[in-house]
């Protein structure tokens, strides 16, 4: 019995319970005088009932498919002779995964001895059993659970509010799902990051001016050497970041002003679609147009005044990020310009102001939350990209403001560091989850810094 | 007309929503009934009609606002007096399909002329609004927004004594001059409607039209700008739209009967609300409809 059908056969069975609910309640109602005597609508009887029957299947569900493969593992392995027993932890998942596989069809039966086989056909048998048990019992959960409801359909049952319960408390559960998974990645990083300062101290890590992971292959120079200084890298995203924000935040929020404020009907009709385009480009594609057209651009523009630009200068990488971010800024702050109420503007013009006088006084400071909180999204997107860096920025770790030279992010760093067969304890491997906590770090300070200035500066409207 | 402050926000005043008025090309002709011209005319229009893209919503409407005097418009909805009261600063240029005819002058000059500043018009014809719309300023800065723009106050002192005159003027500097730095979005209704008419009176216009400028109040707040306006017409010209019979007979001198973008009838206020010459006028202020 596969678990689409087990699934299937759960959603059938909601099905059922909702038109038996919705049935019964219509029988009860028109018996009792019409359907205005129940309390609720008919299909809130049959809403209960379906969600009666399908929650409660739907936990068992979940809950046997999570216990179902080490409960047969145990099992199985309980049966293996005892020479088997006493092999190792390492070696007997070993020998577990053969039998698995001889089971399943994927491993020769030539190659394992007698003792697998068998397993291999009791692990089989457990499977059946445990597929058929599964069915049986979801099955018996849901019809329960749907009885139970259709027997409580009464005029006074309050089915509409019982729904609602239910309804919010699935909405509840979804919400949570968000912020545990968020949770999960921030501890797991956090707990690679604190093997890796184990290693590396934590001095050395933050403060330190050299970044070159490839040396600390070598035990001999691991931490003595101080090549795990994360500065020139932090120097670096930031360097890029700023240029990206120099271009991106100017053309794009003059351009939401004019599509707002000045632009006809039809001319914002077409070109906002058109400059929401530009954000659908993928950023890979950005990155070969920032590493083969802008920086050699960049490079013999240099060169014709006189100055010396490196071929992957941090210039042409923030450059192309800056025109990737222009939409982001552009649409955010448009519809936040666009939500300012059109009475301040009307008093505004109406005192006899002009137009760039209203946006510059009333519009922009009424916007600002909203504007600071758009840019604030863009240079998260400005640090945390990725495929542009890698491809315009270089790898080499300068600690440098000059962005005619070539500088690496954190980003590109955790890349090259996990790029390849790597082994997950040396220092070289966990510097990219210090580097990922570092990175999120910095995005919750810069949330933190534009959350104050916008609660000290805002003109709350409403 | 100038387009250069014309944009997507320029929605059309919900009176021209679902106005049922008769293709432009085929106005009836109608005489206004009454007194529309004065000697001493402030503003005078003549002829005015006003589109919504093909939509008429006012009707060759002839009428004079004298010096110092409280004209009120009176009308059922839709009759398009808020529609003929923003044509007298331009406020409809900001709505982009809206179009106007005619010729309206401030003192003889035409407001519609090419060489027409609206900068300097509507600092010369203030407006407040249906709705109290205070910027989320200061209360100080909320009054000190016009001058600063306009360039009136050369200094910190006189900006403080205009905005002080200017609150003094709307009636509302005792209830605020201790809180002039807190926002203006946090005063009452009736207290931001204040504010709003002192912000209006603070750059000096000649002209100051109202747009219903008491249907968010309560009847306190409402009798606290009838009261004001009284005071202001020493100083200024006001006109008013109002859906209130009983504050244009309290406030005005003058009334004007709007109906379907025509003006019907115009005349003493007295007269108007004792004996209506028009049909029409009779049956709208003895509430047989509106």
């Amino acid at each position: 019995m596969q678990t689409s059908t087990v699934f299937l056969t759960l959603v059938a069975l909601c099905a059922v319970s909702f038109f038996i609910g919705r049935h019964k309640s219509r029988l009860i109602g028109m018996a009792g005088g019409g359907l205005q005597t129940l309390h609720s609508l008919p299909v809130h009887y049959g809403y209960m009932a379906a969600l009666w029957a399908g929650l409660p299947a739907l936990l068992v569900f979940i809950v046997w498919l999570g216990v179902e493969a080490p409960v047969i593992r145990n099992l199985v392995i309980a049966e293996l002779p005892a020479e088997v027993l006493a092999l190792s932890l390492d070696e007997l998942g070993l020998y577990y995964n053969q039998v698995v596989g001889v089971a399943l069809g994927s491993v020769d039966v030539g190659v394992v001895d007698a003792n697998q086989v068998t397993a291999a056909h009791r692990y089989n048998e457990l499977l059946t059993a445990s597929r058929g048990l599964k069915m049986l019992l979801v099955s018996l959960v849901a019809v329960i659970g749907g009885l139970l409801a259709v027997m409580r359909v009464k005029p006074d049952l309050r089915a509409r509010n019982h729904v609602e319960d239910i309804f919010t408390w699935v909405l509840f559960a979804c919400s949570s799902i968000a912020v545990f998974t968020t949770l999960g990645i921030v501890l797991s990083v956090l707990f690679e990051a604190v093997r890796f300062f184990q290693v590396i101290p934590m001095n050395d890590f933050l403060f330190g001016l050299q970044w070159s992971p490839q040396m600390a292959i070598r035990a001999d120079q691991v931490g003595a050497s101080g090549s795990f200084g994360f500065i020139p890298l932090l120097v670096g995203t930031l360097l890029i970041s700023m240029v990206a924000m120099l271009i991106a935040v100017p053309i794009g929020l003059m351009s939401a002003i004019y599509l707002s404020e000045y632009a006809s009907r039809r001319f914002r009709a077409v070109t906002k679609p058109v400059l929401e385009i530009l954000a659908g480009v993928p950023t890979v594609v950005y990155g070969f147009f920032a590493a083969l057209t802008v920086a050699p651009f960049i490079r013999n523009l240099g060169e014709s005044i006189g100055l010396s630009v490196a071929s992957e200068s941090a210039l042409a990488a923030g450059l192309v990020m800056g025109i990737m971010i222009i939409p982001f800024v552009m649409s955010l702050s448009d519809d936040i310009i666009s939500a300012v109420p059109n009475t301040l503007r009307e008093a505004s013009l109406g005192m006899g102001a002009t137009m760039s006088e209203t946006i510059r006084k009333v519009l922009l400071p009424a916007a600002l939350p909203g504007i600071v909180g758009g840019i604030l999204l863009a240079v998260s997107r400005a640090i945390g990209e990725t495929m542009i860096v890698v491809m315009a920025a270089g790898l080499s770790a300068k600690l440098t403001i000059n962005p005619l030279e070539a500088v690496t992010t954190i980003t590109v760093q955790i890349v090259t560091l996990l790029v390849g067969d790597q082994e997950f304890d040396s220092p070289k491997t966990l510097a990219a989850f210090a580097l990922g906590l570092v990175l999120f770090f910095v995005t919750l300070l810069l949330n933190v810094i534009a959350l104050y200035v916008v609660r000290k500066y805002r003109e709350q409207y409403e | 007309m100038s387009t250069a402050d014309a944009n997507a926000h320029g929605a059309v005043p919900d009176e021209a929503v679902g106005l049922d008025v008769q293709d432009h090309v085929d106005v009836a002709h109608y005489e206004t009934i009454g007194e529309p011209y004065v000697d001493n005319a402030k503003m005078s229009a003549r002829n005015v009609n006003v589109y919504y893209a093909d939509k008429q919503a006012i009707m060759d409407v002839s009428l004079d606002i004298g010096e110092n005097e409280v004209l009120s418009m009176i009308g059922p909805s839709g009759c398009g007096k808020s529609t003929f009261l923003r044509s007298l600063n331009r406020m409809n240029d900001i709505i982009p399909i809206c179009e106007v005819k005619g010729d309206i002058r401030l003192d003889g000059e035409d407001i519609y002329g090419s060489d027409q500043d609206t900068v300097l018009l509507r600092a010369r014809v203030g407006m407040v609004f249906q709705k109290p719309n205070p910027f989320p300023k200061t209360i100080y800065e909320n009054v000190a927004y016009g001058p600063r723009i306009h360039g009136l106050a050369h200094s910190k002192a006189e900006m403080d004594e205009i905005v002080e005159t200017s609150l003094r003027r709307a009636s509302l500097w005792d209830e605020v001059k201790d809180v002039l730095e807190q926002p203006g979005t946090g005063l009452s209704g009736g207290q931001q409607q204040r504010l709003c008419i002192a912000r209006a009176i603070a750059v000096s216009p000649e002209v100051i039209l109202m747009d219903e400028p008491c249907s968010a109040l309560d009847p306190i707040a409402t009798a606290r700008i009838e009261e004001l306006i009284d005071e202001l017409k020493e100083r200024f010209t006001i006109a008013i739209v109002t859906h209130s019979m009983q504050q244009a007979a309290r406030v005005s001198q003058r009334t004007a009967y709007f109906h379907l973008g025509k003006l019907i009838e115009v005349g003493d206020t007295k007269q108007i609300f004792t004996m209506p010459r028009h049909e029409l006028t009779e049956n709208y202020i003895t509430g047989r409809f509106g």
